[in-house]
């Protein structure tokens, strides 16, 4: 854990020394501003369930952006080399990278924080809901950063980690959107498996243990792959 | 303290390295030497635990690099080929990056830090990016993360390669001195830098050990050979063939300039015999005009030759 915490220190400073860290708040910020605004206004509600139904897509772009560098770019200059020669575990450095990038999307989505706070002075908000509907968002980009870092572990080139990231991504957001091609037998599980489903659970302020089990699965899987993807050496 | 039983290592059907068995003891300073491709990265990888190896067995201090990966990995230090860093730090954030995945704590980690800084000559860079700095600086801060946290064990590949004439010396001056009380094993394709910095030479082709034992151990194989250059002028042609009928001897080399109308052979002979003579009165007995005569004895760039360029 440790070590993670010293991956986590090194991805930190790597994200607020360049651009990637201000671009991405930025930008996030904007753009959620934007939409949140627009449709607070036309809807004349203090509601927030317009840019709350935004986030899962606006992540399956944002995510990868944010996780796409974490080991193609160290795969691609070499210093991977260099840092899997120290005495640090392939899951620390996978869990450390992870910390960080979570980290960075939080910072952001405290940032939309304000808007809420605008939309609570406007009209009435309730408190719980709102704060479960924000723990949502959370696990979801964890959930969204896993497979990112997955993808990120594939390559040594940061577009190809940054389009198949979107794209595993893009799978785990989609299976609830074609239940009506499908038997019923199966719209269960299909359901089950979107990220989208258990998050909008949350943001009906339900909060059921079965929707933490399954963001918690999802993460886990995707560290694990992402440490084995690592344990590999396949650098290509 | 290093043993390397067996190993080989795979890429594909590729054997990188094909059965390699080294011993080396506390306190040498070891020279993989070989062409390119023959190895020598390779098996640096498997010593510091990037990759595990494909057969064989490889420990430090009796650890096992892939049973007690982290323990091995404490006890070495390593200056990978090209030497990656991170461009986006300072040269003082790499250090205490470094210090803190090596856990130096308390006033150690502050004396370590002081030395590294000294004994690599980073003083005055401490706050330049790493981006920034020229290849010799580079080069130093490489060797300072390697050496940061006191390793028993050095591995340094290709240590002094793209560096300028004054630059190579102050780094084989480092070496030497970390060399005192360090096992070192660095790789080069440079002789030069095996004969000032080493105690011992091991010569890598094609993923085997092809030779292995001090400068003048190494020298001694082919000693007892002399090495002569012949420069000369000759009209007609098949002058090769005449050459060595009349003279009995094979041409070891011929390194002639095509289209330059001389002829230029490399013969290698025993030391005891003197061809001088013969070859001067070969040359009046054919009316050749000889340009150039050299008698040499035999470098440990020509054992090189000799090992890696035959298969």
């Amino acid at each position: 854990m440790q070590n993670s915490l010293v991956i986590f220190r090194k991805e930190m400073r790597a994200y607020f020394n360049s651009p990637i860290a201000y671009i991405f708040l930025a930008v996030f910020l904007v753009l959620s501003g934007w939409f949140f605004f627009s449709t607070f206004f036309v809807i004349n509600q203090a509601s927030l369930r317009g840019i709350l139904e935004l986030i899962p897509v606006f992540f399956i772009f944002f995510i990868p952006a944010v996780t796409m560098r974490l080991v193609a770019e160290e795969k691609h200059s070499g210093t991977m080399e260099v840092l899997l020669t120290f005495p640090i575990r392939n899951r620390e450095v996978i869990f450390g990278k992870f910390l960080a990038a979570l980290a960075l999307v939080s910072i952001g989505v405290a940032l939309t924080g304000t808007y809420i706070l605008t939309a609570a002075m406007l009209g009435n908000l309730d408190a719980g809901v709102t704060l479960a509907a924000y723990l949502g968002m959370i696990l979801m980009a964890a959930t969204y950063m896993a497979l990112g870092l997955y993808a990120s572990t594939i390559t040594s080139n940061q577009i190809v980690a940054f389009i198949l990231g979107i794209l595993f991504i893009f799978l785990f957001f989609y299976f609830d959107k074609m239940l009506v091609f499908l038997p019923n037998w199966l719209v269960g599980t299909f359901e089950y498996l979107s990220v989208d489903y258990h998050y909008r659970n949350f943001v009906r302020g339900v909060f059921d243990s079965r929707d933490l089990i399954y963001f918690g699965s999802v993460i886990f899987l995707g560290l694990a792959m992402a440490t084995r993807k690592l344990a590999e050496r396949r650098w290509s | 303290m290093i043993k390397i039983e067996h190993l080989v290592q795979k890429y594909g059907d590729l054997r990188a390295v094909d059965d390699v068995s080294l011993d080396i003891a506390n306190g040498e300073i070891v020279g993989l030497l070989g062409p390119n491709g023959a190895g020598k990265t390779t098996a640096m990888k498997v010593l510091t635990c990037f990759l595990p190896p494909t057969e064989g067995e490889v420990s430090v201090d009796d650890l096992d690099v892939e049973q007690d990966s982290l323990a091995v990995r404490e006890r070495i230090g390593y200056l990978p080929e090209n030497n990656p860093l991170y461009s986006d730090m300072t040269v003082r954030e790499t250090l205490d990056f470094v210090a803190d995945v090596r856990r130096l704590n308390g006033s150690n980690r502050g004396r370590r830090l002081r030395y590294t800084v000294e004994a690599c000559g980073l003083e005055g860079m401490l706050n330049r990016p790493v981006g920034e700095l020229s290849k010799g600086y580079r080069q130093r801060v490489g060797l300072a993360q390697a050496i940061l946290h006191d390793p028993p064990v050095l591995v340094l590949d290709e240590p002094t390669s793209g560096l300028d004439p004054n630059q190579i010396v102050e780094i084989r001056n480092l070496i030497r001195e970390l060399g005192k009380e360090k096992t070192v094993i660095l790789s080069t394709h440079i002789m030069q830098e095996v004969q000032a910095t080493c105690s011992r030479v091991v010569i890598i082709h094609q993923g085997k050990i092809v030779a292995d034992g001090t400068n003048e151990e190494l020298q001694a194989q082919l000693e007892g050979q002399d090495r002569y250059s012949i420069e000369f002028r000759a009209p007609g042609d098949n002058i090769a063939t005449e050459f060595k009928s009349s003279l009995g001897i094979d041409i070891y080399d011929d390194v002639s300039t095509p289209g330059a109308g001389s002829y230029h052979y490399i013969l290698q002979i025993e030391k005891d015999r003197d061809e001088r003579e013969r070859i001067f009165r070969l040359m009046v007995d054919h009316g050749w005009t000889l340009l150039e005569l050299q008698r040499e004895q035999v470098s440990l760039e020509d054992v090189f030759r000799e090992l890696t360029t035959k298969s």
